[in-house]
């Protein structure tokens, strides 16, 4: 299988700082992948190094099979959404439009108009004019109709209201079923990328804590509640990541391939939201493997 | 056409969700065989999810021989789930409405009543498996 990103112990540092460490990932094409993760985990900067603006410390970074950003080729193959939607705000919509058929060797004009049209922009408006919403939209836009193989977006809907959020993520899915792109795209907002993702990477500290397709994860983990025990006493090959005790009870979110045989156990499923969120408070256990690498 | 919805607080996986609402909508009739279901796309549109998941469930369907993708036109329904049963929904559902009304004489609320009914259903079962 391609892969839209592959990374082999891709790390990024400024100055003393590791902004990304030890960062091993295979993210198959044909997917839409969620990067998640407390700020400053290093979620821009992992997307950054994909689409070469930044050139990696350590490590190697492959997208669609080339290195990031390596020729003209390249650069049409991949739509970068960076965060806040940069356009032009002196410049009027169809002039975006314009600049991106003279920039993009194989820009969809068609396909650009007919967008423009149902999102109701008119042409003349200067873009700082539009909407945060109208504003995002139009620059989705201009990066599906580049025809990329893969959409970066970084956090695209962060500055949006809840309907303009909506309304941008029916539109980026359209896009996806119509034209077969692949998309990564970093956010806070779990619940959108419950819907919108089919993939997810957990980010924390510089590092990747969890990733996989998301019915896989959701199938692999279990929230487990009986009587209170030691966690170490689990049978093997189920790995603990969040665990809570009161004097009585004990409580753990469990990831196992097979199932949970255990009887003293109530078993209940996790959604994507709750299992996240675990796997970001969990602690950093590798630290100290980073005080080794600065 | 049925239209699918999603609760985004039920823990179900999404696909599993619109696996059951094709199932329901086949118990209760709402769908027939030969019915199209909603395009990839458009589900992917109006719910704001991945296209993938609206593929996995049809793929899920059409494994349980319950539709059939017609490559270009769409996936259509190519099973019945009602069992022909359909016709026994009616005086089931009038005798449950009396045992309903029943229940609530007695004083039971809502609660226990759906708690009565899970248990006797599961003991039920447990006996038919015995």
């Amino acid at each position: 299988m391609t892969a839209a990103i592959e990374t082999e112990a891709l790390g990024k540092r400024y100055r003393t700082k590791w902004a990304l460490a030890g960062c091993t990932l295979f993210i198959p094409a044909g997917h839409v992948v969620g990067l998640v993760g407390p700020n400053g985990a290093g979620k821009t900067t992992l997307l950054n190094l994909a689409t070469g603006e930044l050139a990696p410390t350590t490590g190697t970074i492959e997208v669609l099979g080339n290195r990031p950003a390596a020729g003209p080729a390249q650069l049409a193959r991949v739509g970068y959404l960076a965060q806040d939607a940069p356009l032009y705000a002196g410049l009027p919509v169809a002039d975006h439009l314009r600049l991106g058929a003279h920039l993009n060797p194989g820009w969809d004009a068609d396909l650009a108009h007919r967008r423009v049209e149902r999102l109701d922009l008119d042409p003349k408006q200067k873009a700082g004019t539009l909407s945060g919403g109208q504003r995002a939209q139009l620059a989705l836009t201009l990066a599906v109709a580049k025809r990329p193989e893969l959409l970066v977006l970084d956090e695209p809907v962060a500055s949006l209201d809840p309907l303009a959020r909506r309304e941008f993520l029916q539109d980026l899915m359209e896009s996806v079923a119509e034209q077969e792109v692949s998309v990564v795209l970093s956010s806070h907002l779990i619940s959108d990328l419950e819907r919108a993702c089919d993939y997810v990477i957990v980010l924390v500290d510089s590092r990747v804590r969890v990733a996989g397709p998301v019915d896989d994860l959701l199938a692999a983990h279990h929230l487990l509640s009986g009587p209170r025990r030691d966690p170490a006493s689990l049978p093997a090959g189920m790995e603990v990541v969040s665990a809570s005790h009161t004097d009585v009870q004990t409580t753990l979110l469990v990831r196992t391939s097979g199932p949970v045989l255990d009887p003293a156990w109530t078993v209940s499923e996790v959604g994507l939201e709750d299992l996240m969120l675990a796997y970001m408070k969990q602690p950093a256990t590798r630290r100290h493997h980073l005080e080794v690498l600065k | 056409m049925i239209e699918f919805h999603l609760d985004g607080r039920s823990g179900v996986a999404p696909y599993l969700q619109l696996i059951h609402q094709v199932r329901h909508a086949l118990r209760l009739g709402l769908l027939h065989e030969g019915d199209q279901l909603p395009k990839v796309k458009d589900v992917a549109a109006g719910l704001a999810i991945n296209p993938n998941t609206v593929l996995k469930a049809y793929r899920e369907l059409e494994y349980e021989g319950l539709a059939a993708a017609r490559p270009g036109i769409g996936t259509f329904v190519t099973g019945t789930l009602d069992g022909g049963s359909l016709a026994a929904h009616g005086p089931l559902r009038r005798e449950l409405q009396r045992w309903l009304a029943k229940a609530r004489r007695a004083g039971l609320d809502d609660e226990s009543i759906e708690a009565l009914f899970a248990s006797t259903f599961r003991s039920a079962s447990e006996e038919d498996i015995a």
